[in-house]
């Protein structure tokens, strides 16, 4: 009997080690396999990664390049500041004036355009601001007229700052229990909006994806110039931070921009929601 | 109510069909846990028991600090070990962040403390008329050792499903220093975050009741390891 225990608990640990060992072993033979694929940090936007284009883009890259992309979605100023540390190697954000001061202080290098969609604003289903049309500066003054809630991300997000400017074209700043700020991402904050009867500025592509379940929201100002979403690809400056990885990020440049992976981004979205999430734009 | 038949009945769909993400998920999830709670249980249960059985100048301060430990919340360990791991990082060379490595990592550092000090209660609970009579008797030390083991079973199997517990049920650190990579560092929880950030509420009620599934099985494993009789 007791025998059986010392085994049985003999057993029980001899699967712990292989369950803890063999996951070395696979990887170490896959490395093998793969001829080493390399990593490449990518620095990007929870937008990016939440409207699913990532997941068709990368394996693509992936695959031509033998490189393993670790992607980490985080808001713009977490992904921009990981970039100023060195932390990642490329970046792909959409914040161009937070961007071009990277540019300016030389920590991002090789900066180029890669597409865009458009910000819109939604709100609660009986529009208590009463708001449509194109013109986002008149609706916000009008929301802060009327007192009604409205929900920032308040995360230095690439969203929250085309949110602040639009503040500041406006000249209020707002304040208050009706001014909403949830720190988190795009999805989360637009849950919070239905939830709260609030407006919420938000890009189109994670609208479209989550509209399902925001039943108590609508669009209701959308397609004005300024309301524009752009993005940027570009590498963190190698000559500032030596361990970065810069053959494959100016590789992921490359492919960014490449006509090819254009058409791929033009016509991701089309099947599900019946029009383009992102819009080639380069240079 | 419906929402929750519908997690429920993707939940089985998943597993049914070997839905490939969800089975390396999972996987990913128990190595990860496995790996930290083996850790912690062979530096805890030894650290424990020392700090149980012998008394040294300074013995109650590191109790003090071990007990505190017990309550360190997670996510603090993650910002600690991402701060370590960092390229600019005292430890940034071994480019351990965004790895499996780095979540084991962090939750070793919140479930030692756990192990470690539910295991020297359990060592100082110990009658000292007991320990006399062991020695007494003219067990060895490794002879001493075994009989305390098996007399404080219950106790050390307790402190060990403490631990697991805290690992198994890890997000914010895990996020944090792994990065929540797809096919990397994606695991139960982060999984559940993500998909809620996404919207797919029926998708992440499915993979919390995968995720209730493995921790209750392992549990009920380590209750029944725990409750059974003392043949001696």
């Amino acid at each position: 009997m007791l025998k059986n225990r010392f085994f049985a608990t003999l057993f029980v640990f001899m699967l712990l080690f292989l369950v803890a060992c063999g996951n070395k072993v696979t990887d170490q033979a896959d490395a093998k396999e793969r001829k080493k694929a390399t990593e490449l940090i990518l620095a990007t936007t929870t937008s990016t990664q939440d409207s699913g284009l990532l997941d068709v883009l990368l394996p693509i890259f992936e695959d031509e390049n033998n490189v393993k992309v670790k992607t980490i979605a985080v808001g713009t100023g977490q992904a921009l500041e990981m970039g100023t540390k060195g932390e990642a190697d490329v970046l792909l954000v959409h914040a161009p004036k937070s961007e071009e001061e990277l540019v300016t202080s030389g920590d991002a290098v090789n900066r180029k355009r890669v597409m865009y969609n458009d910000f819109i604003l939604v709100g609660p289903k009986d529009n208590p601001a009463g708001v449509s049309g194109e013109d986002i500066n008149a609706a916000f003054q009008k929301i802060t007229e009327v007192k009604a809630n409205f929900v920032t991300r308040g995360d230095d997000s690439g969203t929250h700052k085309k949110e602040l400017g639009i503040w500041t074209a406006v000249n209020i700043e707002p304040t208050g229990e009706t001014y909403i700020s949830t720190g988190q991402g795009m999805g989360a904050s637009l849950q919070i909006a239905n939830e709260k009867n609030g407006y919420i500025l938000t890009d189109r592509a994670t609208w479209l994806a989550q509209e399902k379940n925001l039943t108590n929201l609508q669009i209701v100002v959308e397609g004005g110039k300024d309301l524009m979403n752009i993005y940027h690809v570009m590498q963190v400056n190698p000559k500032k931070h030596d361990m970065v990885n810069s053959t494959d990020a100016e590789k992921f440049v490359e492919f960014m921009i490449d006509s090819e992976t254009q058409d791929v981004i033009e016509s991701f979205g089309k099947e599900d929601y019946g029009q383009s999430l992102f819009f080639k734009y380069t240079e | 109510m419906e929402l929750i038949i519908d997690g429920l009945r993707k939940a089985i769909e998943m597993i049914l069909t070997g839905d490939r993400e969800i089975l390396e998920i999972t996987w990913l999830t128990l190595r990860v846990c496995f790996m930290a709670i083996l850790i912690s249980s062979l530096i805890g249960l030894p650290l424990g028991m020392l700090l149980g059985l012998t008394r040294f100048k300074g013995r109650k301060v590191i109790l003090v600090f071990i007990n505190i430990g017990m309550g360190l919340p997670p996510v603090v360990a993650g910002l600690w070990i991402t701060m370590l791991l960092w390229r600019s990082g005292p430890l940034g060379h071994l480019q351990l962040l965004y790895s499996p490595t780095a979540i084991v990592m962090a939750q070793v550092l919140v479930s030692l403390p756990i192990v470690t000090g539910l295991t020297s209660s359990a060592f100082q609970q110990i009658n000292d008329k007991m320990l006399l009579q062991i020695k007494a008797l003219g067990a060895t030390k490794i002879q001493t050792i075994a009989i305390l083991l098996k007399q404080t079973k219950i106790a050390i199997v307790a402190a060990i499903m403490a631990g697991f517990g805290r690992v198994i049920a890890e997000v914010g650190a895990a996020m944090m220093v792994g990065g929540n990579i797809q096919g990397d560092t994606r695991i139960l929880t982060t999984s559940i975050v993500m998909e809620v950030s996404k919207g797919n509420f029926d998708v992440a009620l499915a993979i919390s009741f995968i995720l209730l599934s493995v921790a209750l099985l392992i549990t009920a494993a380590l209750t029944l390891l725990q409750q059974r009789k003392r043949l001696s």
